[in-house]
């Protein structure tokens, strides 16, 4: 594992944002299927193979396109892309607040794709999706900023060389991050733009009208921005190889634990509590931080 | 020199001979487009001309002049005095009065003040120029199309509308006056000129509900203006000085409260807390007006002479106060924004926004903030005026301004909506402009003040909101067939919308050029180092958005006529369609659907949010005068 490690120091910049693009689907496929399986077992049932995410989306691609208007898969290709961009910047090394915006503006335009096919059930999909982005926003904004104040670089690759624990400087930060994790990765009780829970979603959210290949690319997408997350997780606990790989399985495992014990929240309760938990935790941590430094 | 003496009175002679020369004749609308067209070059002229040149200050001292300019300013407060009297309100008397004493104390008591340098040009003011030139004359023109318009819809006004070309473009003279002052006596008449002007437009229509807007801005106006008389008065009395560039080398201690109190002028007239409410009452005025005040004049002055004064409070309370007023205003009205419907409104709030964002750049005052200070400024110009003549476009066509009205715009005015997305795109999407600024303001702050770079997390997600579910109504299209009446936009109002289009794009795609050429030098003058950008992420940065300007265009036309293999059905609706907003639904009945945005209002309504922020920033206001007294 040191070894591998090694490898990839000694990767260009390229290099590695290539190894992202290639890697991180199988890698989020992977995820996605032990998602499904661990759910299935903590439910008392079987599940899927582990691999199931990835027949699935086969299967999505073999599809025959129906769509309501012609450009409604344009703005979900560019959201496909600008992820792996955002991902490509940041396994590269590059600005942290730029991976930070080039997703932003990824998820933009996936809510643009629900505004554009004008359905109903998609409209309050987008507009919910809108809502959880604003929500969010604040938190991932503010946890580049703790990682700068700490390590004094915006760079992923600073950071991530970083010679102390960035967690203990940044308990609230982490926490707040925790906290969106969950709106990030489309889990109860924060999943309203769309939920993979039938029994708590009105059609389909967001994606009522995608269907086939264009559904697939949502998937995909999906994939590629779990791994970029679970990235910026490692990034607290980058002192530490195995710590930090341990971590990071923690964290999916509690994602996974949240959704199982949680309803659906409603928008309104969405949106405070993560804006007043992020003014809680992340931004008096930063404030706090400032203070000590002075 | 004589190209500023050009740019100040060349507007003023087309004033008077937009006032003179009657309506309707072809060669008016000659002598409009060849001065628009001066007024365009000769800011370009200037900008090649300096371009590797540093500050100049041209000396031009005449007592003509100076009686003259006092003559006027006697006339605009008589002029005040009058209208207030005829409408019955007497506060303006009040402050046009007090105002004049403090202008006629300094008169009497600068018997054989010597000013230098009257006039001065450095890539500040340059930068300024070419905003003023390029981004108002192409107001100018619009206006030429709008208007006949205006009054079709507005068949009651009587027809004054040499009166408004007049008022647009002696407010570009006040402007480029402004922006070339060094002798401030001048630089107040001009800011006082402003002032009037635009209350006069504000108030164009007449009516109660604008005369009730005119006489706010004028009261809110000129109660800065009192402030800066009285800024002039303290700076002369104790230091003998009456020029910006020998202020700013003069002892800090000493020209503290001068810098405070046009600081505060310069509030006002940006429009920020707690006297935001004169620019989102002036929305009543036809369009052109809005979009001029909001661009490239008025409030643009205002965070003029914030950063001009700025070096003089660097680092003291009174900056700190700034800063946080400037976040108060960028925080709270973006939150506001959210509630609104009124595309004006959202536009005036997102104005409000952005501007405090600048002040609190200004009042932060380092080589970095004034960087990003700079470009704010010169992309929230362009993407804001090409907003506002787009909405005035919309409101004519579809006889609404209201955003829930907007419904399926991209099938009714097409390529008009186009155009409007990259207005949009300009103001909030990454990496495009007003973002670029963001996130070099957002690394400027946090080292020095971390409760900003909390009110930034925020506030761009705030702005995300309001500007998001807006382009999403615009850009949704249904089934079937929509009337398009894009054709009956006239030319007069196309080419000025294309030229700023164009603009927006050119601006986000030179912003390395603008920077590496015009900003760093001037920043090089001020402080003598520039910020280190990171190469790697300009780089990046253009990537993705010249990526973008090919892949947007090529991915439409590709969708639009390459891409065959599909097959079409209609939205579900959760019944059997009738057709793309009717279904059938239980018991036969019939079902429409609509759609309407969330607006939030429980949360960011106007009134709750409002008095906050004007609590707040009256408190910060009176600490900011505190600090500099003591």
């Amino acid at each position: 594992m040191n070894g591998i490690y090694k490898l990839i120091q000694e990767w260009s910049i390229l290099e590695r944002a290539l190894a992202f693009v290639l890697i991180a689907p199988l890698a989020g496929g992977m995820l996605a299927g032990i998602d499904r399986k661990v759910t299935a077992r903590l439910q008392g049932r079987y599940g899927p193979p582990v691999l199931q995410p990835f027949f699935d989306v086969l299967k999505l691609l073999r599809k025959e396109r129906i769509i309501v208007n012609k450009f409604q898969d344009f703005p979900i290709v560019l959201f496909l892309f600008f992820t792996i961009f955002s991902g490509a910047l940041f396994f590269a090394g590059a600005d942290l607040l730029l991976t930070i915006f080039s997703l932003a503006l990824a998820g933009t335009f996936f809510i643009l794709g629900g505004f554009c096919v004008s359905s109903p059930y998609s409209h309050l999909g987008a507009e919910r999706e809108l809502i959880q982005t604003v929500a969010y926003e604040p938190m991932i904004i503010l946890t580049a900023v703790g990682m700068y104040q700490v390590t004094g670089s915006f760079k992923v690759a600073d950071i991530a060389q970083y010679h102390g624990p960035l967690v203990l400087s940044l308990p609230g930060v982490f926490a707040g991050f925790l906290y969106i994790l969950t709106i990030k990765f489309r889990k109860s009780p924060f999943d309203l733009s769309m939920s993979h829970h039938a029994h708590q979603e009105i059609v389909r959210g967001i994606t009522t009208e995608f269907s086939g290949p264009t559904l697939a690319l949502i998937e995909i997408t999906h994939w590629y921005e779990t791994v970029l997350l679970l990235g910026i997780v490692y990034l607290f606990f980058a002192f530490n190889l195995w710590l930090a790989i341990g971590m990071v399985t923690a964290v999916f495992l509690f994602e996974i634990f949240i959704d199982m014990n949680f309803a659906r929240f409603k928008w309104q309760l969405t949106f405070l509590s993560t804006w007043l938990f992020t003014a809680v935790a992340g931004a008096s941590n930063i404030i706090l931080l400032s203070l000590m430094r002075r | 020199m004589n190209a500023l003496i050009f740019l100040i009175v060349f507007p003023l002679v087309i004033s008077l001979l937009a006032r003179v020369v009657p309506h309707g004749l072809v060669i008016k609308n000659i002598i409009g487009v060849c001065a628009n067209i001066a007024l365009c070059i000769v800011p370009i002229y200037l900008l090649v001309t300096y371009l590797n040149r540093g500050p100049a200050y041209f000396n031009l001292e005449s007592k003509a002049l100076d009686i003259g300019m006092f003559l006027v300013e006697l006339f605009v407060a008589f002029y005040i005095v009058y209208v207030s009297v005829r409408s019955k309100r007497y506060l303006p008397i009040f402050l046009a009065a007090a105002q004049l004493l403090v202008m006629v104390t300094l008169e009497f008591n600068s018997h054989g003040m010597h000013v230098e340098h009257s006039l001065f040009v450095d890539k500040f003011s340059i930068i300024m120029a070419l905003i003023v030139g390029i981004i108002g004359s192409a107001i100018c023109l619009y206006v030429i199309g709008y208007i006949p318009e205006y009054y079709a819809h507005h068949k009651k006004l009587q027809d004054r509308r040499n009166y408004f070309s007049f008022l647009m473009y002696l407010f570009l003279s006040a402007m480029f006056g402004i922006i070339f002052s060094n002798n401030l006596k001048w630089l107040y008449f001009f800011w006082e000129l402003t002032t009037v002007c635009s209350f006069l437009l504000i108030g164009f229509k007449d009516d109660k509900a604008s005369q009730e807007s005119a006489f706010r801005a004028l009261n809110m106006n000129l109660v800065g203006g009192v402030v800066f008389a009285t800024g002039l008065v303290c700076l002369y009395s104790s230091s003998g000085v009456m020029e910006l560039d020998k202020l700013l080398r003069l002892d800090k201690g000493v020209v503290l409260l001068p810098a405070v109190c046009l600081a505060f002028a310069g509030m006002v007239k940006s429009a920020q807390f707690p006297f935001c409410s004169w620019l989102t009452g002036a929305m009543v005025a036809p369009t052109p007006v809005s979009a001029l005040l909001h661009s490239s004049t008025m409030v643009k002055a205002g965070v003029y002479l914030i950063l001009r004064v700025a070096p003089v409070m660097e680092n003291t309370l009174a900056a700190k106060m700034l800063i946080l007023i400037g976040g108060v205003s960028f925080l709270i009205t973006a939150l506001i924004a959210i509630s609104q419907s009124n595309a004006k409104k959202v536009l005036a709030y997102s104005t409000i926004s952005n501007l405090g964002l600048i002040v609190a750049c200004a009042g932060l005052n380092t080589d970095a903030a004034v960087w990003s200070a700079l470009l704010l400024i010169i992309f929230h110009a362009v993407a804001k005026s090409l907003l506002f003549l787009c909405v005035g476009v919309i409101e004519n066509k579809l006889g609404s301004r209201d955003i829930e009205d907007m419904d399926y715009l991209i099938m009714r005015l097409p390529r008009l909506t186009a155009i409007m997305m990259t207005g949009m795109a300009g103001m909030f999407l990454a990496p495009f402009g007003m973002i670029i600024s963001k996130f070099i303001t957002l690394k400027a702050f946090i080292e020095s003040n971390p409760v900003m770079a909390i009110i930034l997390a925020y506030g761009s997600a705030a702005t995300m909101f309001f500007w998001t579910k807006w382009m999403g109504k615009i850009m949704s299209i249904k089934h079937g067939v929509t009337e398009v009446i894009e054709h009956k936009v006239s030319r007069w109002e196309w080419v000025p919308l294309c030229i700023l289009a164009v603009t927006t794009v050119l601006v986000c795609l030179a912003f390395p050029f603008i920077s590496f050429r015009v900003i760093d030098p001037y920043l090089l003058e001020v402080f003598g180092k520039t910020p280190v950008v990171d190469t790697f992420n300009i780089l990046i940065v253009l990537i993705i958005m010249l990526g973008m300007l090919i892949i947007l265009p090529l991915g439409l036309l590709y969708y639009a006529f390459v891409n065959k293999n599909y097959k079409r059905v209609g939205t579900y609706l959760g019944g059997g369609n009738i057709d793309n907003i009717t279904f059938e639904g239980a018991f036969a009945s019939t079902q429409k659907i609509e759609m309407k945005n969330y607006y939030l209002e429980k949360y960011f309504g106007e009134e709750r949010l409002f008095n906050v922020g004007v609590f707040v920033s009256l408190t910060l206001t009176f600490v900011m005068f505190g600090a500099a007294v003591i």
